[in-house]
């Protein structure tokens, strides 16, 4: 009746012989996994849908992010600043010398070389915002390619919350960098809470500075393709990372964030626990983590978790951890992956309190959901969600006898 | 006078050989007022008979009836016979992430009857159930049994048996993992309970310490998935000294 696949292990440091002393100078991640990344188009050839990263992607609806057919629009803006934020407009050249990450892809290379200029939005050192930096991007048609590159710059020791908001529709191809300052602490929520027909492709950054403590959440709504490679390194020791995600995939979309924690400096901490939910014919979630601890990486700890719940038949979730471990001084590291139809014991539990089981259905998808978007902690943005998980419920779980 | 009556109770579970029989013919009635305690060893099938009666779907029902006054309850989906009037106090409950224990209870209790409580009255009426167990008034906000201690799991079951309150209640080794001053305040709960004086105990254990704190009416020992011998609080102080070795023995004589 319930199919539950999981995995669950401690990971034991592997014992893959000396690192070169080159490759722990090389600021290139050795990981067999990702390509090397670079700002060079040329590095990223157009997939052909065989290789590693690209493998679970249709590659069609993609195709004009590949090759920036039309790509010289812009989505619309929106921003609210509390005071002290700057938002600014470099080049290129000028972020890359902020220290930008290089992109991974070929969408997030295309993003960097055709979108232009870079909006840098500039949180100063040593301020406590307010509020949160609110960032709405808006498009206004299915059809037309977009690209688009932002830097977000927090200052050492600074607080602050973002919120980066897509919305509408767009072919859109993006490249996200967050910067975190020393000793800074950060919320930063991304919304991809696109209207039907919307496809995203692109690259979210962090780079945690000395002891900053970054937490993250990202919720992928709306749109028939969203393909987020999201990516953290350390620019010191000390850096903490939690990254929460949550996606509800629905009839014929195709829903994947590929993460990559680079473990690249000691005492360094990351928490990775992202939840989706399926329901409809063709739906789609891919998610991959990938954690790579680095030679120096000693005294770290880092656990990924990932969850599908599939609410019908007919979906289909690929959810692939992977370790590479390069040192054996670590405080831990470890990972679990679980795709499965409802838990029949919470569901037992809470029917022999008189509970329904459309209700009990709601309440446990309600909850699952709800753990991971109470950390969002912005109210407004909670409450939208909730309402956006409310509506895709109603009309998923109260579909009775589901399971066969 | 409502009545909980079980009668030649046979139930199965899938084995990986097979299905196989755990309850063997179990007769018991239980009217409102009493509160019987069964007692047996484990793996004797105390627990499958309470998972059974509450529709966990593990277990299969092959011969028999459980009826609540009148209505048989094996008919029943799992909310069905909570409706009826039965509560099963697990000796395990279920962690389920992301719903607080307000919530929960809130919405068992309007499916129970049918419509919400009124919100003033009721969230003073789980303040102090919550206070009589002990549990400090943050514990609704948290998520149902996660992170929580065995003895919080306990006394949050006994909390929705005094919120809740049903015609009969099954306490599926409620004394398991408590200490001393949790099994006190857990069996004060289930007291005031049945101090009603309409109200059926089933009470299951293997232990006799809680029969310390919970006197029951009657006592029945099972062993090898049936009854094997009844009688009153006196039989339970006579397991105390003998075990439930003379019991087991002639199960097997007459196996």
């Amino acid at each position: 009746m319930s199919e539950l696949r999981s995995i669950a292990d401690k990971a034991r440091p592997s014992a893959s012989g000396p690192a070169s002393p080159l490759s722990e100078l090389s600021t290139t991640p050795k990981s067999h996994l990702h390509p090397r990344p670079s700002f060079d188009l040329a590095d990223h050839p157009v997939p052909g849908g065989k290789e590693e990263v690209w493998r679970f992607t249709p590659l069609e609806p993609l195709r004009d992010l590949f090759n920036g057919a039309g790509g010289t629009g812009s989505l619309a803006w929106e921003s609210r600043l509390p005071s002290g934020v700057a938002l600014g407009e470099i080049g290129l050249d000028e972020a890359k010398a902020l220290g930008i990450p290089a992109p991974m892809d070929r969408v997030s290379a295309m993003a960097v070389n055709r979108a232009g200029r870079v909006a840098l939005i500039d949180v100063p050192a040593d301020v406590a915002l307010d509020g949160p930096v609110v960032i709405g991007l808006n498009g206004a048609d299915a059809q037309s390619t977009v690209f688009g590159h932002l830097v977000f710059r927090i200052g050492a020791r600074a607080r602050a919350t973002v919120v980066l908001r897509h919305t509408g529709a767009a072919r859109y191809g993006s490249s996200v960098s967050v910067l975190v300052g020393e000793g800074a602490t950060l919320n930063f929520v991304s919304l991809q809470d696109w209207d039907d027909g919307a496809i995203h492709a692109g690259q979210h950054s962090f780079r945690i500075g000395a002891d900053a403590k970054v937490k993250s959440v990202t919720a992928s709504l709306g749109g028939s393709l969203i393909r987020l490679m999201e990516t953290a390194s350390y620019a010191g020791p000390g850096g903490e990372l939690e990254q929460f995600g949550v996606y509800f995939v629905n009839a014929a979309q195709h829903v994947e964030h590929r993460l990559f924690v680079d473990h690249n400096q000691p005492n360094t901490v990351s928490n990775v626990d992202y939840r989706g939910a399926l329901q409809g014919q063709g739906a789609q979630a891919v998610w991959v983590g990938d954690v790579l601890i680095r030679k120096v990486a000693e005294n770290i700890s880092t656990y990924e978790s990932n969850k599908n719940l599939v609410l019908t038949d007919g979906c289909r979730a690929e959810s692939v951890p992977n370790l590479e471990i390069e040192t054996g001084e670590i405080r831990g590291a470890g990972h679990s992956s679980t795709t499965g139809r409802f838990d029949d014991e919470q569901l037992f539990y809470l029917r022999s309190r008189g509970i329904p089981e459309d209700e009990a259905r709601r309440l446990v998808v309600h909850g699952f959901f709800v753990d991971i978007i109470r950390r969002i902690q912005v109210p407004e943005v909670e409450q939208r969600l909730l309402a956006a998980v409310e509506k895709e419920l109603q009309a998923a779980v109260s579909s009775p006898n589901q399971e066969k | 006078m409502s009545s909980l009556v079980i009668k030649d109770l046979h139930v199965e579970v899938d084995t990986e050989s097979g299905p196989k029989e755990i309850l063997k013919g179990v007769n018991l009635t239980i009217s409102s007022g009493e509160v019987h305690a069964i007692m047996g060893p484990n793996g004797s099938g105390k627990s499958t008979m309470a998972y059974s009666i509450a529709g966990h779907p593990k277990y299969k029902i092959t011969r028999g009836s459980v009826k609540l006054d009148g209505v048989e309850l094996s008919e029943l989906s799992v909310d069905q016979r909570a409706k009826a009037g039965l509560f099963l106090a697990m000796q395990y409950p279920i962690e389920v992430p992301g719903v607080s224990v307000a919530n929960f209870l809130r919405t068992a209790k309007t499916a129970l009857d049918g419509e919400p409580p009124k919100v003033r009255a009721w969230v003073k009426e789980v303040n102090r159930a919550m206070e009589q167990l002990g549990l400090d008034v943050t514990f609704s906000s948290r998520s149902l049994n996660e992170g929580f201690s065995g003895g919080e799991k306990k006394r949050n079951e006994i909390v929705q048996l005094e919120l809740l309150n049903p015609k009969f209640a099954v306490l599926d080794e409620t004394d398991s993992g408590l200490d001393i001053d949790a099994l006190r305040i857990v069996s004060e709960g289930v007291n005031r309970y049945s101090a009603q004086g309409d109200r059926g105990v089933l009470l299951i254990t293997h232990y006799t310490r809680i029969l310390n704190y919970i006197k029951p009416d009657f006592v029945h020992v099972f062993v090898d998935g049936h009854i094997v011998a009844e009688g009153g609080a006196e039989l339970a102080e006579n397991l105390e000294v003998e075990g439930y070795d003379r019991f087991i023995q002639a199960a097997r004589a007459n196996a």
